[in-house]
């Protein structure tokens, strides 16, 4: 008796545990969507200034455009290999989860440092944000995406932990599918990024 | 020092500045009243266990009206110190507020009526209503719910310490650069402003995300889209514009920050920066924020209409695609705000035809409650007031409206007092008097006991007859060419009507005041006021076939729908066949899942306000030290896996039968 009661009240809690999740899913969307909207706020804002030099560089002048391909084939290659974690995960591979969690960090950090190591350059040599109206637009929008980013990285981190100690269970896939929501929603971000802030700006 | 305390000096407090500090006295002695009672009455535990740690849906409602309320008596004391002062500031009388003090209170009288009076008011009562309307449990992020709350109250804490720790904006409630930048704000006015919006900007946010959820994930069995209670309509297109627009305010308020901080050029004058994108952006959340203000009031009059007519809601189809129609209009005439700014003929048309085509929608809602009302059986009970004297007030606002909307008119009426009386004639008759019916329609489901009916409707009087005295002059004001935040005049023609329009906001304030008088004679009368069956009204929708209130889990069976108005059918069912529910078997319970109180979004909420505190004098430790118990805070939220808990058939029993008994005592 004792044990089919202590099996329903189980049965109970997975079904609780997917709806919570379906829920969280949900939610995580939309905040996706409220988040792409901040994000064209920002290329609004640079479509409209991006002329207004004042005088200044313009993105001509300052675009390396190797370094900047070096730093999106990292990131591209980074939303790949968290797609290689959620594979894992849902193969039931913890190690592998954890393996591909690590190039990830590894490739998300090497792009937030070269996006850093650019931004110290362009600064250092007198084109920081307070020069003209493009270069606050420039540096607003591409550092807003490089912050969230971090913000991911720091996240991932923080997964580690979470799946090396309760292992690969209901909250953990959660919280690792909503990180790859985020992850290959700010890949997207950059593509539209490179495009029109990088190529465009380097014609 | 300056690495102790920033910018922040003794200078900061103005000692010589009377009105100011008088309020300022006037608000540490309330809150140490507060303070006392509190303590003298033992009742922190209580506070910290039952409210303040809570993610009760309920109860955060209730909290967000409560502080809605003692901030529309902020903003109204600003109110009524600008009419005193434009009643007295004639010819050579030059009142007794300086330029200086006179815009830091108009700007702070818009920006906490519509963030910290409107929005809170109107979250509160989405707080308390729709988790019951669609037979949930509770919202879907309880937590983020509570942090939400509590992100609120530090924009709240903010605003009111701006009184007496340095200044506010003076720079009108949208803080348009160039003036809103360092070189003509240099003080710490726009920062406040910046900080509070940023923090209870990103609430807004959270809460917006979480009700869409709600409502379209948490719904019970059998209640479709189209059988969802009008509010919850109205709510859903509210919170999906919440979820467009915040980020937009978020993102022109960051860049002001930027240009106030770090020496961005997005809207200074040189540097090739453009105020013009500021005020682009600032309307393309300004104009839809009206209607997530003004859509929940449409859904809580469309509640109440039925319910004291006896009638099904006429055209319930057609409410629903008009709020729709609203919601994706209102992204269509962000431009009307500023016609006189160069965007030349051919986009004002537009802009200005998009603004008409709204009066479409709008007066089908109209239609469609006048339609309820006719042949209907109707019962003034005071919510019934408030939807009446709205329907015609709006309906003279709504005009206006559409007056202004022609470009060539409004090239002669913007900034004038006739668009001041526009925008206060939808926004009292429209949104305030949605609210209020809305708080006498739920207060005793979320209290048990119905709040003083004479007293509401001496309130409600007050405040018609008050409003339609202080705003029609207004009107004739605007065409006789007397501009808005003017401090002092010299026109003898004007000054009659400024005193009329002095005397209708001491009415309005005398409605205020019956109103504050109903809820404290209705809580010490509340055992003659007491609604012990849950249902008072003879309500129609799934919110009143519970208890009031509503124990903390709701529902002790989850609802099943397949009506739009499930509750009264039932009742009808049950009269006509008593004999088939006379012998029903007792309701066999369940464990009910249930998540866990939790001080995070409480210890998140304050850290913010000191956060949003140190960033506005520039204390940097102060942000630093914050920003990492923020962090921590997420950090701790995170790694805790215990959330929730279940409570068991047993205790849920225990409850109802309580219930029960009362309604049979």
């Amino acid at each position: 008796m004792s044990t089919q009661v202590l099996h329903t009240h189980d049965n109970h809690h997975d079904h609780h545990d997917e709806e919570v999740n379906k829920k969280v899913t949900f939610g995580f969307w939309v905040y996706i969507m409220s988040d792409c909207i901040l994000f064209s706020m920002l290329f609004a804002t640079y479509a409209v200034l991006h002329n207004n030099t004042y005088g200044g560089v313009s993105g001509k002048d300052i675009f390396e455009m190797p370094y900047v391909l070096i730093e999106t084939f990292i990131l591209l290659t980074s939303s790949f290999t968290y797609g290689l974690v959620m594979l894992s995960a849902h193969a039931n591979k913890k190690c592998m989860t954890m393996f591909w969690l690590i190039v990830t960090f590894l490739l998300g950090v090497s792009f937030v440092g070269m996006e850093i190591h650019e931004f110290h350059h362009l600064i250092m040599e007198g084109h920081g944000p307070n020069a003209s109206a493009f270069l606050s637009s420039f540096f607003t929008l591409v550092g807003t995406h490089g912050l969230h980013v971090t913000l991911g990285l720091i996240w991932m981190v923080v997964l580690m932990f979470q799946v090396s100690k309760h292992g690969l269970m209901s909250v953990t896939m959660r919280k690792l599918s909503c990180l790859s929501l985020f992850w290959h929603f700010l890949d997207i971000v950059w593509i539209f990024v490179f495009t029109i802030v990088y190529l465009m700006g380097a014609m | 020092m300056s690495f102790l305390l920033g910018k922040l000096s003794w200078d900061a407090i103005p000692f010589n500045e009377l009105p100011a500090m008088l309020a300022g006295v006037g608000m540490i002695g309330g809150a140490i009243v507060v303070v006392a009672l509190i303590t003298y009455f033992k009742l922190w535990g209580y506070l910290w266990k039952e409210w303040f740690t809570s993610v009760d849906h309920k109860k955060i409602g209730i909290m967000y009206i409560i502080v809605a309320i003692i901030m529309l008596l902020r903003g109204f004391a600003d109110a009524l110190l600008m009419r005193a002062q434009q009643a007295m500031a004639y010819g050579s009388n030059h009142g007794f507020l300086p330029p200086h003090h006179y815009d830091q209170i108009f700007t702070a009288h818009g920006v906490i009526m519509i963030f910290f009076m409107a929005m809170p008011f109107m979250v509160g009562l989405m707080n308390v209503a729709i988790p019951l309307q669609i037979g949930a449990r509770d919202v879907a992020y309880p937590f983020l719910n509570s942090l939400s709350f509590w992100l609120f109250v530090a924009g709240v804490i903010l605003v009111m310490i701006s009184l007496i720790i340095g200044e506010f904006g003076q720079t009108g409630w949208l803080a348009y650069p160039p003036l809103s930048e360092k070189t003509y704000s240099p003080g710490v006015g726009v920062d406040y402003y910046i900080w509070a919006l940023q923090i209870s900007g990103l609430g807004t946010l959270l809460t917006g995300i979480n009700f869409l959820v709600t409502i379209f994930k948490m719904r019970c069995p059998g209640m479709t889209l189209m059988r969802m209670p009008i509010f919850v309509w109205a709510s859903l297109c509210t919170n999906i514009l919440i979820i467009i627009v915040f980020p937009v305010l978020t993102v022109t308020l960051g860049m002001l920050a930027l240009d106030r901080y770090l020496d961005f050029h997005f809207f200074s004058n040189g540097f090739g920066g453009n105020p013009m994108m500021y005020v682009n952006m600032i309307w393309i959340w300004g104009h839809p924020e009206v209607y997530i203000l003004v859509l929940p009031a449409f859904g809580i009059y469309s509640e109440i209409v039925p319910t004291f007519c006896k009638k099904p809601l006429f055209g319930y189809t057609t409410m629903v695609y008009a709020t729709a129609c609203i919601t994706v209009l209102s992204f269509l005439v962000w431009l009307h705000h500023f016609f006189t700014m160069g965007s030349g003929a051919n986009v004002n048309s537009f802009f200005g035809i998009a603004t008409m085509i709204i009066a479409i929608p709008t007066g089908v809602k109209i239609f469609n409650w006048l339609f309820t009302m006719y042949g209907g059986r109707i019962t003034y009970k005071s919510p019934m007031y408030w939807v009446i004297g709205f329907m015609v007030t709006f309906t003279i606002g709504g005009m206006t409206g559409v007056l202004l909307s022609v470009p060539g008119a409004d090239f002669l009426l913007h900034n004038s007092l006739f668009l001041i009386a526009h925008f206060h004639n939808v926004i009292i008759g429209g949104v305030v008097f949605g609210y209020i019916a809305g708080l006498i329609y739920w207060f005793p489901k979320a209290f048990g006991f119905k709040l003083h009916e004479k007293l509401g409707v001496a309130s409600f009087w007050c405040w018609l007859v008050g409003f339609y005295i202080a705003f029609m002059p207004l009107y004739l004001l605007g065409f006789m060419g007397a501009t808005r935040r003017m401090n002092h005049y010299d026109v003898a023609a004007w000054h009659p009507l400024f005193i009329i329009a002095a005397i209708g906001s001491l009415i309005i304030f005398a409605g205020i005041g019956f109103f504050v008088l109903q809820v404290i004679v209705s809580i010490i009368q509340r055992k003659q006021n007491q609604d012990l069956t849950g249902d008072p009204w003879d309500g129609r929708t799934l919110e009143w076939s519970t208890s009031s209130p509503p124990p903390f889990y709701n529902f002790a069976i989850t609802p099943h729908v397949n009506s739009l108005e499930p509750f009264w059918d039932m009742k009808q069912e049950h009269k006509k066949h008593p004999e088939k529910y006379a012998n029903a078997p007792k309701p066999v319970y369940e464990d009910i899942h249930m998540p866990k109180n939790t001080s995070i979004g409480m210890i998140i909420g304050l850290s913010s306000a000191l956060f949003g505190f140190g960033m506005i004098w520039n204390i940097w430790w102060l942000a630093i030290l914050t920003g990492a118990v923020m962090f921590i805070s997420v950090l701790v939220r995170s790694f805790d896996y215990d959330i929730d808990y279940y409570v068991p058939a047993s205790e849920v029993e225990r409850i109802e039968n309580e219930f029960a008994q009362r309604k049979l005592s």
